[in-house]
């Protein structure tokens, strides 16, 4: 099964933390160097945390998990990311 | 308009539910009032949480159905059979009842009614929801961008808006509807049943030569198919965005 | 805690207190998975335990299936907060894999198809408290659940039951897992409801 929703789900988790929409910006994966919209990225929910894979190689490239009032990311598979900034 | 796109971090609010109005058998639309809410952009979601008394928690994603409007958002709601939240949002949920809700989410599957470029809609049964609410958002904002959607359901009892969809696809509207029937079609209607196929997608003027942006909508099969039909036709794989609904992640 | 809903329950509703602390009862087996599900053929799967020493200890197919056997019945319980009673596996015991094996080792890290790890304490998968299971409910074990063999741990959360389980490194130093190196509890016992750091 692969169970996988788009980089779409990643929006409410990370717009917790950051006044940024994360599904617009853009990362380069570290693995395989495609760079993509983290919204096209695929991202297994049905787990303990989203993990997002790149959509090219697979590998991950962000992970995020939650508890009461404390957020992990781990952003180890994006070598950059470029994010827009309202406003301006 | 409104405009989404305030700077600031996501925080739970609580809306009140004004109306809830039967869709179909299994699917609701919930009119919130929610304070101080600014709009949002078409396309986007918000997220649900449902706290039980004994501090059960649970929270869900659903796409925003109406045009973007200050103080006030609907959201439609299929109630699936084993489901812990949205036969809770179909059946349990009153006007007047509290509910709480961040957003609005999301900001790569959504349109901003300023891109005047034609858009390609295909929505796979309540993967509807966040595309009727650029349909809305085209009509409020007196948009003249060239809408298409292509509408799959099962069979008519299942559609979603079937009345606002056929008025808004009156010739000169400029929103072409097209439906797409899996298991039965309307008694008497000469559409034949069967999937999503090629020809359906490639009509006069919706050709990738006119690079339509792309927003595909619905179960994670139906969206795979699609978007492989678009590609597989031509179209640009980076102009074709998705949203797929998860078994659990998603519209549960 | 946000507001109560009025009239919500929730899964389980009030049978939830007899289970670990948050936990609700399920009656279906919930697939968690945190990439694609890997196909690994039996033709092709191996087994390594390799301890902190370098010394290799591995099974093919057919040579860890005519390693003796059990079947054992236990509870599964999820982090993600779902557990699931009385469930029927048959696998090779820990005890029986590290037999063998020469090490002074505290620590285990469990690697999977696919490249899931896990980390536990080596003594938590000895003395008849783990598995390499590869039957469930007298079937042989679907991939979605893991299969062809998991590791099965069961009194800590699931995410310690690594899936499509690889190999098992024996190490002096304690490595956090893939969950584990992101907020979730090192060890990870349900009764004590150890879900995050600082559980």
């Amino acid at each position: 099964m692969n169970t996988h929703l788009d980089g779409n789900v990643l929006a409410g988790a990370l717009g917790e933390v950051f006044a940024v929409d994360i599904t617009t910006a853009v990362a380069q994966c570290a693995s395989c160097g495609t760079s993509q919209a983290m919204g096209q990225a695929l991202v297994y929910t049905d787990a303990p945390g989203l993990v997002a894979r790149c959509r090219t190689c697979g590998e991950v490239v962000l992970r995020v998990t939650r508890s009461p009032g404390r957020t992990w990311l781990d952003m180890r598979g994006v070598r950059c990311l470029e994010l827009h900034v309202p406003g301006e | 308009m409104a405009r989404a796109a305030v700077l600031g971090r996501l925080t739970w609010q609580v809306g009140t539910v004004a109306v809830v109005r039967e869709e179909t058998a299994t699917a609701r639309t919930i009119v919130l009032d929610v304070p101080g809410w600014s709009g949002h952009t078409a396309g986007q979601h918000v997220d649900v949480r449902l706290t039980a008394q004994d501090g059960y928690s649970t929270q869900r994603s659903y796409s925003i159905a109406s045009a973007p409007a200050p103080g006030r958002l609907e959201l439609t709601v299929q109630r699936l059979e084993d489901g812990e939240v949205s036969p809770y949002l179909t059946d349990v949920l009153k006007p007047g009842f509290p509910l709480e809700l961040r957003g609005p989410i999301g900001g790569w599957f959504a349109w901003d009614p300023a891109a005047a470029g034609p858009v390609l809609l295909v929505a796979g049964g309540s993967g509807v929801v966040p595309l009727m609410s650029m349909i809305r958002a085209r009509a409020a904002a007196g948009s003249h961008a060239p809408f298409r959607l292509v509408y799959s359901v099962r069979s008519p009892d299942t559609a979603l808006y079937p009345a606002e969809l056929a008025q808004r696809g009156h010739a000169g509207e400029g929103v072409e509807v097209s439906w797409v029937y899996t298991r039965s079609a309307p008694a008497g209607a000469r559409v034949r049943v069967g999937r999503l196929n090629p020809v359906v997608l490639a009509a006069p003027g919706w050709t990738p030569e006119a690079a339509p942006a792309v927003f595909i909508c619905g179960p994670t099969g139906f969206v795979e198919a699609a978007a492989s039909l678009l590609v597989r036709a031509g179209h640009d794989p980076g102009v074709i965005k998705t949203e797929r609904f998860g078994p659990s992640g998603g519209q549960a | 805690m946000g507001i109560v809903s009025p009239g919500f329950k929730g899964r389980g509703g009030a049978g939830r207190e007899k289970l670990p602390p948050g936990q609700y009862l399920v009656t279906d087996f919930p697939v968690l998975s945190a990439g694609p599900t890997p196909r690994v053929d039996t033709g092709s799967w191996e087994l390594r335990i390799r301890t902190e020493t370098g010394e290799v200890h591995s099974w093919d197919w057919a040579a860890f299936r005519a390693l003796p056997s059990e079947e054992i019945t236990v509870d599964l319980h999820c982090v993600t907060k779902w557990s699931k009673l009385h469930t029927p596996w048959r696998g090779v015991s820990l005890d029986t894999l590290l037999a063998e094996a020469e090490t002074s080792a505290e620590y285990a890290l469990a690697r999977s198809y696919g490249g899931y790890t896990t980390n536990l304490p080596l003594q938590d998968l000895l003395d008849g408290q783990a598995w390499v299971a590869y039957e469930f409910d007298g079937e042989p074990l679907e991939s979605e659940h893991g299969g062809p063999a998991r590791l099965l741990v069961p009194h800590l959360y699931l995410w310690k039951s690594a899936k499509w389980v690889q190999g098992i490194d024996l190490l002096d130093n304690d490595e956090p897992g893939f969950w584990e190196s992101l907020g979730y509890h090192n060890y990870g016992d349900p009764w004590r409801e150890q879900r995050y750091w600082g559980d």
